[in-house]
């Protein structure tokens, strides 16, 4: 796993101590709020400490969480939490790296670099938040929007395929597929904590529902129910599943058996020793 | 449902009013962070009440501190009976609708125990549990009192002259 954690004997850390001083401005109701918390019970779990932490982000209110947490955080570009993240991974691979995303984020902005951080395999957790709208910029359909879903800004619906961030992340070579659910915040807090100790690129998706513009979402309490068989780690058989899914099957899904990416030697070469590579 | 002693038992129903006490904090902070001053006020005097609730346990049992879980501790629901969803809240909401919810989760802690005592399970968590299953019906009747105090929510109490929901 490479994260350093508390040291024998120290005093566990609780959820609080990973929690910040500024208080979150998502509206109340919000599964983010949530979903900080089960990030936060993950950590003390895991007894990490969190300066050992980096939570990365893009844009969008479930963007905003690293401001929330007492680990080194990097608020960054539209979409561009992962490459980020995989930047600051492949120089630091000591640290624990966190991404956390939404569905607009990270789907249509930054899809390209969520199929391309499947295939690097480097040991990444990577969350999304799920509401199946773009919620900080006041409701547009975003790529897991239902295609019948009307709305001021889609009258009618778009009337286009929704988004499916599994399957896309099983065939680019996630290790590590899991979906839980905001409403059930210890859950999810084990969810999270199995991801990252999994080795390579975790994905969690977490069903976050937007109170403000989809309402409707409340109802995902009564919908979702925990994956009926247990994970796999074959890709073919987990392929089968995750096309017949239902959206609302809550567990891990897949876990692969492909190794995290390492650089090669190390990482510890010189300037000059990388260079005599390219002479030759 | 195993509960195999009293301390699983009362181990139980501390963390139960711990969650409890933790959600209503988080609440009284967001609504606080939305200048709905009211009712985070009520939110955070119904997480003093739970507190009051997990302190008396620990007193009870003669607990220093928080007692271990047993490994397999899941509740059966998603959440602790006594703890509000995260998703019933509304930044315009009124203190009826905090009591409503309040309401709801003493409701729910009542029949947790209630569920316990009728089981199979040994007499002293039969005895403990029918003695919780008292005392949350008395919370029930408490904040029932207490909604006769509050007055009910304005019409179109979650109308919002500047809303979220807007169209440039």
């Amino acid at each position: 796993m490479g994260q350093r954690v508390n040291a024998p004997g120290a005093p566990m850390l609780a959820p609080k101590d990973f929690k910040s001083d500024y208080k979150p401005v998502w509206c109340p109701g919000c599964g983010d709020y949530s979903v900080l918390s089960a990030i936060t019970k993950a950590l003390a779990m895991l007894a990490l400490k969190p300066e050992n932490v980096a939570v990365v982000s893009g844009i969008g209110c479930s963007s905003r969480i690293p401001a929330y947490t007492t680990c080194y955080g990097f608020h960054g570009v539209h979409g561009r939490a992962l490459p980020v993240a995989t930047g600051l991974k492949a120089a630091r691979p000591d640290l624990t790296v966190l991404v956390a995303s939404g569905d607009g984020d990270g789907y249509s902005i930054g899809g390209n670099h969520f199929l391309h951080a499947c295939r690097r395999n480097l040991d990444l957790t990577y969350i999304v938040m799920d509401n199946h709208v773009y919620g900080m910029t006041k409701g547009q359909p975003s790529p897991t929007t239902e295609p019948d879903w009307s709305s001021k800004l889609a009258p009618g619906g778009t009337g286009l395929r929704e988004f499916h961030p599994l399957v896309i992340a099983l065939a680019s070579g996630a290790n590590f597929i899991a979906r839980a659910y905001s409403g059930d915040p210890n859950g999810c807090a084990a969810l999270i904590a199995e991801a990252v100790r999994h080795p390579g690129f975790s994905f969690v998706e977490v069903l976050s529902p937007c109170v403000t513009f989809r309402p409707e979402q409340r109802e995902w309490k009564t919908m979702v129910h925990p994956a009926p068989v247990a994970a796999t780690d074959d890709p073919g058989r987990a392929a089968r599943r995750l096309m017949t899914d239902d959206g609302f099957n809550v567990g891990v899904l897949y876990k692969g058996k492909r190794p995290a990416y390492a650089r090669a030697n190390g990482g510890n070469q010189t300037v000059e020793a990388l260079a005599c590579q390219f002479r030759a | 449902m195993p509960v195999p002693s009293l301390e699983d038992f009362m181990a139980r129903a501390y963390a139960m009013e711990l969650e409890a006490n933790e959600r209503y904090a988080q609440f009284a902070e967001q609504l606080d962070t939305h200048n709905n001053r009211e009712v985070a006020q009520m939110f955070r005097k119904l997480a003093a009440v739970e507190a009051l609730h997990a302190k008396r346990i620990l007193e009870e049992m003669g607990w220093p501190s928080m007692p271990a879980l047993p490994p397999a501790y899941a509740w059966e629901t998603l959440e602790a009976p006594e703890t509000a969803a995260f998703d019933e809240l509304h930044y315009l909401m009124q203190p009826m609708h905090a009591l409503e919810i309040a309401l709801k989760c003493e409701q729910q802690a009542q029949k947790y125990f209630e569920d316990i005592a009728a089981g199979d399970v040994p007499p002293a968590v039969k005895q403990a549990a029918l003695e919780m299953a008292d005392e949350e019906r008395e919370h029930v009747q408490l904040i029932r009192d207490w909604m006769k105090r509050v007055p009910q929510p304005r019409p179109n109490w979650d109308e919002d002259p500047d809303p979220p929901r807007v169209t440039e």
